[in-house]
């Protein structure tokens, strides 16, 4: 029997581990969100960079981008989740420093090396330059990418002992005795979920990407080992799909800790969160070919798969954690703070940029939007004002001077510029993309500019609100540590 | 298609944030007994699954006719031309570049050495097919252009420096 009784749990200050990942996350996000700008000011013709620049900052921003949104998600993950299992913190530092290692060969690969193949590497350009790079530069970037991935595996073998140690097995953490048998509500609680699903999809995943690497890296000194582009692809994309996915699954674990602690209301593992984690799983896996649809070489049973695992991978986003949070908040008597306003939020972000994300998955739809600007207008939404929304709030739950401080105006001024700014930056891109503007052009024909422009303006906006949240984080990095309570109580309908 | 993408963006984007604004209004006042309320709201969820369900399935099934992986579409206006196009670093090979309006096309597509997208853009400067250029493979665009003028193809897949100057175009009728 479902009981709604809140226990309340002490809000823990963040290990120095964590703070370290956090901080460098407000570096290299802030610099990755300018390098962004630069580009979108690029194509309004705002500034002229020229076309190398432009794709060796695409190349960064990229890399950059998908390297320090996991880099977060992971601080937020390991943060909670040691306070149910005992992880080890010589492995979290051990990812810290190969995630820096990795980071140093990317720079030099495309800052002195001139390699601009972009995040993605598909083979074979990295190897076919037409002397643009040397293979030494592309073997540069994508060894970095293998000391990244060799971190996050480490990681992800660290936490998988520590869940099975804890609860006996990866089902077990998945909840499936709960699942499938009675719920005798003792399902471990959604932020072990979380983390048994993230580490199941990004082991296999971070598994198949280091593969192809090898392969590719092998491939550049020795040609005669041939890879076939088809399979190439789909192994890229696999782990790329998978990898960046799995960042909003673990930064989501701060609004199942967060918010109940905020609304004194409990998030429950019941089935349908269960069923909905475990069909999450699987879904992530298996949606990836919804990025080769315009590859019509592959089996079209798997390409058809990509299609309808695109529309059911909305139902968890939006029936079972966009519901949850709503109701948990719905007259809860909420004090709406940085904190809360970012993680509620956060959920918006993740549901609506789920919405042109699914219609984009669908066929017809691809033949005529797959690579335009479409596509990173969905992603920016559901990263920007979701997974990033998420990594802020907890950087605000962290720093909170005491449970009644209020919030100065910068700060709130800074949220609706977040919000605001997004939104319209992310909205021009699907604008661009309706009307056709191709993805990754370093310079736009003229009927595409005016677009640019405004999407420029509206990073601006966001930026320098950003700007405010990283500045507030770092100012309050002595309170981060140290355990109090910071979230503040719901209001009672007595008071 | 794409006005119909972003109109559908749009409502369901919209509905999420009247959700989203919904709930923030009436987050104020406490309910003290959760239990109720969470009673109520799974008995809501319930019919909202059912209700997006209802719509989703429909439309993902829909959606899975007219797809452009053949060529029974156009296969009934008779035989096919053939443009045959090879990509490479950073400009398009085309054995022809005209073609008549309302004749069904076979475009097959292949790269000579990495990775190109072929995109078809109308003379209004809207995409309307495309494919990707891999090398070692053979995709084939099936067609029938409606209309004459003079049709744009542009690389959809990033090739490297010179990428947004790979353009070429199909005349279409006389023009």
């Amino acid at each position: 029997m479902a009981t709604y009784t809140y226990t309340p749990v002490p809000d823990q200050g963040a290990k120095a581990g964590v703070l370290a990942y956090l901080v460098i996350s407000c570096v290299v996000l802030l610099l990755m969100m300018l390098f962004g700008l630069l580009m979108r000011m690029e194509q309004a013709q705002m500034i002229s960079i020229g076309a190398l620049w432009f794709y060796k900052i695409m190349t960064l921003h990229g890399a950059g981008m998908v390297g320090i949104v996991a880099l977060a998600g992971a601080a937020i993950m390991w943060h909670f989740l040691r306070q149910y299992v005992d992880l080890s913190t010589g492995i979290f530092m051990a990812n810290l420093i190969l995630f820096l290692t990795g980071v140093v060969m990317i720079l030099a690969s495309v800052l002195l090396g001139d390699f601009h193949a972009a995040w993605t590497f598909l083979f074979p350009l990295p190897g076919n330059s037409m002397g643009m790079w040397t293979p030494g530069a592309a073997a540069l970037f994508m060894g970095g990418l293998l000391v990244i991935g060799v971190g996050f595996v480490l990681l992800h073998l660290d936490i998988a002992r520590a869940i099975i140690s804890r609860y006996g097995g990866l089902g077990r953490g998945l909840g499936w005795p709960q699942l499938f048998g009675p719920d005798d509500g003792n399902a471990p609680p959604p932020a072990v979920v979380a983390s048994t699903m993230v580490t199941i999809v990004n082991l296999v995943g971070l598994v198949v990407g280091a593969s192809i690497l090898v392969m590719m890296l092998v491939n550049l000194y020795v040609p005669t080992f041939e890879i076939d582009p088809l399979l190439a692809k789909g192994m890229i994309y696999f782990f790329g799909h998978v990898f960046i996915n799995a960042v909003i699954y673990m930064a989501v674990i701060a609004v199942y800790e967060i918010l109940p602690r905020y609304t004194q209301r409990p998030w429950k593992s019941n089935k349908v969160f269960l069923a909905s984690w475990t069909a999450s799983t699987i879904m992530v896996m298996f949606i990836f070919p919804h990025h080769l649809l315009m590859d019509y070489a592959y089996p079209k049973w798997f390409l058809i798969t990509g299609h309808i695992i695109g529309y059911l991978n909305t139902f968890p986003i939006l029936i079972v954690t966009g519901y949850g949070a709503m109701m948990i908040v719905y007259r809860s008597g909420i004090r709406w703070d940085m904190c809360s306003r970012l993680l509620f939020v956060s959920l918006f972000g993740w549901a609506v940029g789920a919405m042109p994300a699914f219609i984009d998955g669908t066929i017809t739809v691809n033949y005529v939007m797959h690579n335009t600007l479409w596509v990173p207008g969905h992603f920016h939404t559901y990263l920007l004002l979701g997974m990033v929304a998420m990594v802020f709030g907890f950087m605000y739950y962290l720093g909170k001077p005491n449970e009644n401080a209020p919030d100065s105006a910068l700060d709130v001024a800074a949220f609706w510029g977040f919000v605001i700014g997004t939104l319209g930056f992310t909205m021009s891109f699907l604008y661009s993309g309706k009307i056709s503007a191709p993805r990754r052009y370093a310079e736009h024909l003229p009927e595409w500019v005016p677009y640019d422009k405004i999407a420029s303006y509206f990073a601006m906006l966001l930026i320098a609100s950003v700007l405010v949240f990283i500045f507030r984080f770092l100012t309050r990095l002595g309170l981060a540590s140290r355990d109090y309570q910071r979230a503040s109580l719901a209001r009672s309908m007595a008071t | 298609m794409q006005e119909t993408a972003w109109q559908v963006s749009l409502v369901l984007m919209l509905m999420i944030a009247f959700g989203v604004v919904f709930v923030a209004i009436n987050s104020g006042k406490r309910e003290e007994e959760y239990g109720p309320l969470v009673k109520r709201a799974y008995s809501f969820r319930t019919k909202l699954f059912w209700a997006v369900a209802l719509v989703f399935f429909p439309a993902m099934i829909y959606n899975l006719t007219g797809l452009p992986y053949s060529s029974k579409a156009v296969a009934s206006s008779g035989p096919a031309e053939v443009i045959n196009v090879t990509g490479h670093m950073w400009y398009w090979e085309m054995d022809r570049d005209q073609v008549e309006p309302n004749q069904p096309v076979d475009i097959r597509v292949t790269s000579a050495d990495v990775n190109h997208g072929f995109g078809i853009y109308d003379p209004d400067l809207r995409l309307i097919a495309q494919t990707q250029a891999m090398p070692g493979y053979t995709n084939v665009i099936h067609i029938t252009f409606p209309r004459e003028g003079t049709y744009r193809v542009l690389c959809m897949e990033y090739c490297g420096v010179a990428h947004h100057n790979m353009m070429t175009e199909i005349k279409v009728g006389k023009s």
